[in-house]
């Protein structure tokens, strides 16, 4: 076990980011399973800035996991491919209820994918290890992503508010 | 997961491998921190009303204190079985311990939705093995 949040070898480091490429992989794949699972007449009528939050989730999240996984690349690791987490997904998918329910699923996931970055720039932050990448470019990449989260975050709430 | 859970997980599992409250020794191995920080700790955490300790005795979870404990270690045993299942990795258990400062429960929640674990869990998690009892750990 070992107490406190630091990021101390390179093989950490790899292993966080590719958490952080699953995570994506994650909300790529419900987001695009939530728009499938609504019931016919609700999918008929939905609501167009829902059809678009969940298009443009599913679009960043892929953009997200590519800039992930060149560093995962520069540590000479790899990633889990999309296609074997979306089967994951869809083996232990239960829909959630309604347009509301499938708010709510996307809002948890801007939020987790906010908190774990946020978390991992912290433990970067106060390691002061070495890594066979550019500290630099590490931060500046997880800190635009950290910043693309929180406006999904809000991006959702609005939309929330706006239906409530 | 915050240090406060992972002394309160400690304590859960030190607490079952002892069949009684958790001494200070077992504490400090099991967190590889020395006994004085394990004691400072546990004041904290006993003042929060998580647990009571009783000198020369050790540490004994409240119900709040266990409540808090099983959720700690159900976030660990979702962090080695998503290791072990979904990024394969063999020394899922070092790699945990490094790792469950930084996962936090929400991410945790997330990664659940692509893992199966038992109906069971945390009880099948094994303190002596420190993993759970359906995983099987890579000879160290």
């Amino acid at each position: 076990m070992s107490l406190g949040q630091r990021v101390a070898t390179d093989h950490q480091l790899a292993r966080l980011l590719q958490i952080g490429v699953v995570l994506e992989e994650v909300v790529e794949s419900r987001a695009a399973h939530h728009l499938e699972s609504l019931p016919e007449a609700e999918r008929e009528a939905i609501d167009p800035d829902v059809e678009a939050l969940l298009d443009e989730a599913a679009d960043e999240s892929a953009e997200h996991r590519d800039r992930l996984a060149a560093l995962v690349d520069e540590l000479e690791a790899e990633t889990v491919p999309y296609e074997e987490i979306n089967a994951l997904v869809d083996a232990r998918y239960g829909p959630p209820e309604g347009t509301d329910g499938v708010l709510y699923d996307q809002l948890c996931n801007e939020e987790t994918a906010y908190k774990f970055y946020d978390d991992l720039i912290g433990a970067i932050e106060s390691s002061d290890a070495e890594y066979a990448i550019d500290r630099e470019e590490v931060l500046e990449t997880l800190r635009a992503i950290r910043e693309e989260e929180r406006e999904g975050v809000e991006d959702v709430t609005e939309i929330m508010e706006r239906r409530a | 997961m915050n240090t406060a859970d992972q002394y309160l997980k400690a304590v859960y599992l030190a607490q079952r491998m002892e069949d009684g409250p958790a001494a200070t020794g077992t504490l400090a191995d099991m967190l590889d921190v020395s006994p004085a920080s394990v004691n400072e700790m546990v004041g904290k955490l006993e003042e929060r009303g998580l647990l009571e300790h009783e000198k020369y005795k050790g540490a004994t979870l409240t119900d709040e204190g266990i409540e808090r404990a099983h959720d700690a270690l159900t976030t660990y045993c979702i962090i080695e079985r998503f290791l072990t299942n979904v990024l394969e990795v063999e020394e899922f258990r070092d790699e945990a311990r490094a790792l469950e400062a930084v996962i936090d429960d929400t991410v945790a929640e997330r990664l659940d939705t692509i893992i199966d674990r038992p109906a069971e869990c945390p009880e099948c998690f094994d303190p002596e093995a420190d993993c759970c009892s359906y995983l099987e750990p890579s000879l160290d």
